[in-house]
């Protein structure tokens, strides 16, 4: 898709991570913007967990309570969904997301809408649904700033907090004088916020149907809450006739008291923020609004009886492991070909489609620092790892890699052939440099090669030090 | 079998062995004055922290700081001036042109400088969100510390809706600039009110 | 006490000047070391790319080398680390577990086994030291600064013991190198903007040398700096503490 102006600065195309990646970084010194800009919001995560000495405790108990959520799953969605409705909420369920967009078109198409506001919810870009009822002929009009800065653009978000973190001010002036009117040149955020403001406000005042997402549900309760900063989801309900939530399965909690601990740590760990602006409790609809919510699985159920990933289902989509993650800051949130990105979407995209998805896993260095900032302890730098033993047992990995590795464990499991081989290697790389550094080499491309010395570890050790001990033995 | 049936099943199937539910932290004994903090930490995400003793206070404050000429929405029957009084199920999209919305709140938490404010108490569940300002009044015995103190007290009131609302709506998108007043209110007052 | 000595591949094919201070420095502490000669890799090459499966004879050549003894210890953070998570065997589990128990990275060794309290070392020189991630979170060398908990480091300490040597602050403490094991060829352009922006922390803040737990991090950095034409020089801890006569 591309602006009106012609090409999008911003396109992705249908390439894996590291050739995606590689084009970002084309633009050294827009790399340097974009990972400075996440690296000042972990550091501001940083500042407002020091705040609370109790912080790592509170992630302990967090990761507990989400433990008993995914071991009591069921239990937990059918007393939500007894509550909800007793509450007057009427609750769908949706195996996949074909299904869940055919639910949320039936009651528009219902009412006879064909324009509705939506706020912030990744479960909605998960199942593509704007793009579904856009050809259903229904105007989706993105109420999140930066979502509707990349809507306007014609792109996916690419971070799920930040959803424009990528764009810099001058490009979203550029945009919004072409599309809102406002003055070429003027790259002000008040001034651009400001003329979002009106814009935004004439499509909340003009829609009947209001479309949010879910932050958290509550089984005891039947009520279910939704955090925003802008104000763009309250605003957008509490004008409209018809509120569709749209939450996956997974969003569930026991009881109300447990969102204590989860509204200290959302906020903080996104943003640096000790909470959000609003954070809205929807238990009832008002009178004469109607309530819906969609309780979507699309393959969460079944990713519950792998004791490896299941953890990933604890996520509360805070994107703190996105912020942290020295990859994603440098190749951005693009480069991941899924509606979620960074650490925690390199597990959650290949149990969709391993095809598709494969490369993923193998974009990071196993560094752990997303594993250590995420608010409910998901291990994901070791779920990283397990994707990839899977995704080479299911043959997703290239024939030359495969052939490569198997040839160095044949190499590196026998002292002779490793003897050899080393040495050979370091022969090559002394007296035929050339041929090791070429541009078939990928190294080499930017780093020089390590200088070979003459003799390695264990020969040195033969000649200095086996001697003395055989010396000793006679 | 349909969608919830078999949602039902397969979650039952692949269920992992049971995990406890742990304990809760302790709300807050030994933490500093909850009053001076919820100021602190407001006043930091920006909002206005005004300490009253008594509902005159609050009128002369509110006539000095917004125009008297626009139209405002007054949720707290003490405060006699009244421009419009709240009536219930009138169209929202009648708020549109508010200024300013004066409610009243449960209680405010420190830790993070947001007011609890229930259906019960806005009018209408728009006026908080479409007004340009909005002032709202706790009484200022009535902070707790931390959100764990505060969930304590949601339960006195049966809401069908509430809200935990700290400082002005505010967006950050455009390159991590800070805007105050997103699509909600452009500020927000918090009244403190002391006993006399 | 008996100890054996366990070299990493392309420290023993590359730097063998670091398996050799790193012997020096544990006899000079009077520490009976051996080094099982027939000893190849850990596997985490293969193990990292997804063939954890094919690491089998890896790992039982592993065994076959370092069973029988005390205590196994290795100037390299990553490949303790693998052991410690991977190092399983069909045949010879209770061999693994045994070895999965004994095996220590250096700076451990030092303060935690031989709880060294000074070294007789010399190093005029700023140095900056870069934290390994596995050797960091992994093995816990040194406190991570994601978690609300108090700072310690086990490399910090011992440098601290180095006379003449002056350790610069960094921006970034514990961010990721880049190198990855495949990451650093597979993911080419990120892995070096990763190694360029770690040396412009260093060198923004005068370090004459970086240095490190792991030679593989260091290895990707030289790369770096050498094609830079840089001044600064990479240097692995243990090379820094075996100064001393």
């Amino acid at each position: 898709m591309t602006t009106a102006t012609g090409t999008n600065p911003h396109s992705t195309s249908n390439s894996d991570h590291a050739a995606l990646a590689g084009k970002f970084n084309k633009d050294e010194l827009r790399v340097d913007w974009h990972d400075k800009t996440l690296w000042f919001i972990r550091k501001k995560r940083d500042k407002a967990a020091w705040q609370i000495p109790e912080w790592e405790e509170l992630r302990e108990i967090a990761s507990q309570i989400k433990n008993n959520v995914l071991s009591n799953l069921r239990t937990y969605l059918l007393e939500f969904e007894e509550k909800a409705q007793k509450n007057g909420i009427t609750v769908h369920w949706a195996s996949d997301a074909e299904e869940h967009n055919k639910i949320v078109y039936d009651i528009l198409s219902r009412a006879g809408i064909n324009k509705v506001v939506k706020s912030k919810s990744m479960l909605t870009e998960e199942c593509h649904l704007n793009e579904y009822l856009a050809t259903k002929g229904v105007e989706v009009i993105d109420t999140d700033l930066g979502e509707r800065i990349v809507q306007l653009a014609g792109e996916p978000p690419s971070h799920i907090v930040l959803p424009c973190i990528h764009w810099k001010k001058e490009e979203i002036g550029q945009l919004f004088s072409e599309h809102l009117g406002t003055p070429e040149g003027n790259s002000d955020p008040q001034f651009l916020t400001a003329a979002a403001r009106i814009h935004l406000r004439q499509h909340f005042m003009s829609s009947k149907l209001a479309i949010t997402g879910v932050n958290f549900a509550v089984a005891e309760t039947g009520e279910f809450v939704v955090c925003t900063n802008e104000g763009n989801a309250d605003l957008g309900v509490q004008l409209a006739d018809i509120h569709i939530a749209c939450m996956g399965i997974e969003k569930i909690i026991p009881k109300r008291k447990h969102l204590g601990v989860f509204l200290r740590l959302l906020a903080r760990s996104a943003t640096g923020q000790p909470i959000t602006t609003y954070s809205s409790h929807f238990r009832r609809p008002r009178k004469g609004q109607t309530m819906h919510i969609v309780l979507v699985d699309n393959g969460r159920s079944e990713r519950l009886g792998s004791p490896d990933f299941r953890s990933a289902l604890k996520c509360i989509r805070c994107g703190a492991c996105m912020n942290t993650c020295p990859v994603y800051r440098r190749s951005g949130g693009h480069s991941y070909h899924y509606a979620i990105a960074g650490p925690i979407g390199a597990i959650l995209a290949p149990g969709l489609d391993m095809k598709k998805h494969a490369d993923l896993p193998f974009a990071s260095t196993l560094c752990g620092s997303c594993t250590n900032v995420c608010p409910v302890k998901i291990d994901i730098h070791d779920q990283l790892y397990r994707w990839r033993q899977v995704l080479t047992q299911n043959g997703h990995v290239g024939f030359l890699k495969q052939s490569g590795i198997k040839g160095m464990a044949a190499v590196l499991s026998s002292y002779k052939i490793y003897q050899f081989a080393g040495s050979a290697g370091r022969w090559l790389l002394k007296y035929l440099p050339f041929s090791v550094n070429n541009r078939f080499n990928a190294w080499y491309k930017q780093r020089e090669m390590p200088k070979a010395p003459d003799q390695s570890f264990g020969d040195w050790y033969k000649g200095n030090r086996k001697k003395k001990v055989e010396k000793i033995e006679n | 079998m349909n969608s919830r049936e078999t949602i039902l099943e397969r979650l039952g199937k692949n269920s992992p062995q049971d995990s406890p539910l742990p304990a809760l932290p302790v709300a807050g004994s030994g933490m500093p004055d909850p009053v001076e903090k919820f100021k602190t930490i407001l006043e930091s995400i920006g909002g206005t922290v005004v300490h009253v003793s008594t509902w005159q206070e609050i009128k002369v404050y509110l006539n000095q700081y917004f125009s008297t000429k626009a139209r405002w929405i007054n949720g707290v029957p003490e405060l006699t001036r009244v421009d419009d009084a709240i009536n219930f199920g009138v169209d929202p999209h009648q708020f549109e042109n508010v200024l300013l919305t004066i409610l009243r709140g449960h209680f405010g938490v420190a830790e993070n400088g947001a007011v609890w404010i229930t259906d019960d108490k806005m009018g209408d569940r728009a006026l908080p969100f479409i007004c340009e300002h909005l002032a709202v009044i706790i009484n200022s015995k009535d902070i707790y510390h931390t959100m764990h103190e505060a969930y304590d007290h949601t339960d006195h009131s049966e809401y069908d809706f509430g809200t935990f609302i700290a400082g002005p709506s505010k967006t950050a998108d455009i390159e991590q600039s800070l805007v105050l007043g997103a699509h909600g209110p452009k500020s927000m007052t918090v009244f403190l009110l002391s006993e006399s | 006490m008996k100890v054996a000595l366990f070299i990493p591949c392309y420290i023993d094919q590359f730097y063998p000047q670091v398996g050799i201070a790193t012997l020096e420095l544990l006899e000079k502490l009077g520490v009976d070391v051996s080094y099982p000669e027939k000893q190849t890799c850990c596997g985490q090459p293969m193990a990292n790319s997804g063939f954890e499966h094919l690491t089998g004879t890896c790992n039982d050549h592993f065994i076959e080398n370092f069973s029988g003894y005390d205590y196994i210890v290795s100037p390299s953070g990553s490949c303790v680390l693998h052991i410690k998570d991977h190092l399983h065997s069909v045949h010879r589990e209770s061999e693994a577990e045994n070895i999965r128990s004994k095996v220590l990275e250096l700076t451990e060794f030092l303060l935690d086994i031989l709880k060294v309290e000074n070294i007789t070392a010399t190093f005029n020189h700023k140095v900056g030291l870069h934290q390994s991630c596995h050797g960091q979170r992994g093995l816990k060398l040194a406190q991570m600064s994601e978690l609300v908990a108090p700072g310690f480091s086990k490399p910090e300490t011992l440098l601290n013991m180095v006379s003449g040597l002056r350790l610069i602050s960094l921006d970034r403490k514990d961010e990721c190198c880049g190198f990855g094991g495949t990451f650093c060829v597979g993911e080419e352009a990120v892995s070096v903007k990763m190694g360029k922006d770690r040396i412009a922390d260093h060198v923004q803040y005068g370090a004459e040398y970086i240095t490190g737990n792991d030679m593989s991090c260091l290895m990707h950095l030289e790369g770096i700096l050498k094609r830079q034409k840089s001044s600064t020089q990479v240097i692995h801890i243990a090379e820094i503490l075996n100064t001393g006569s």
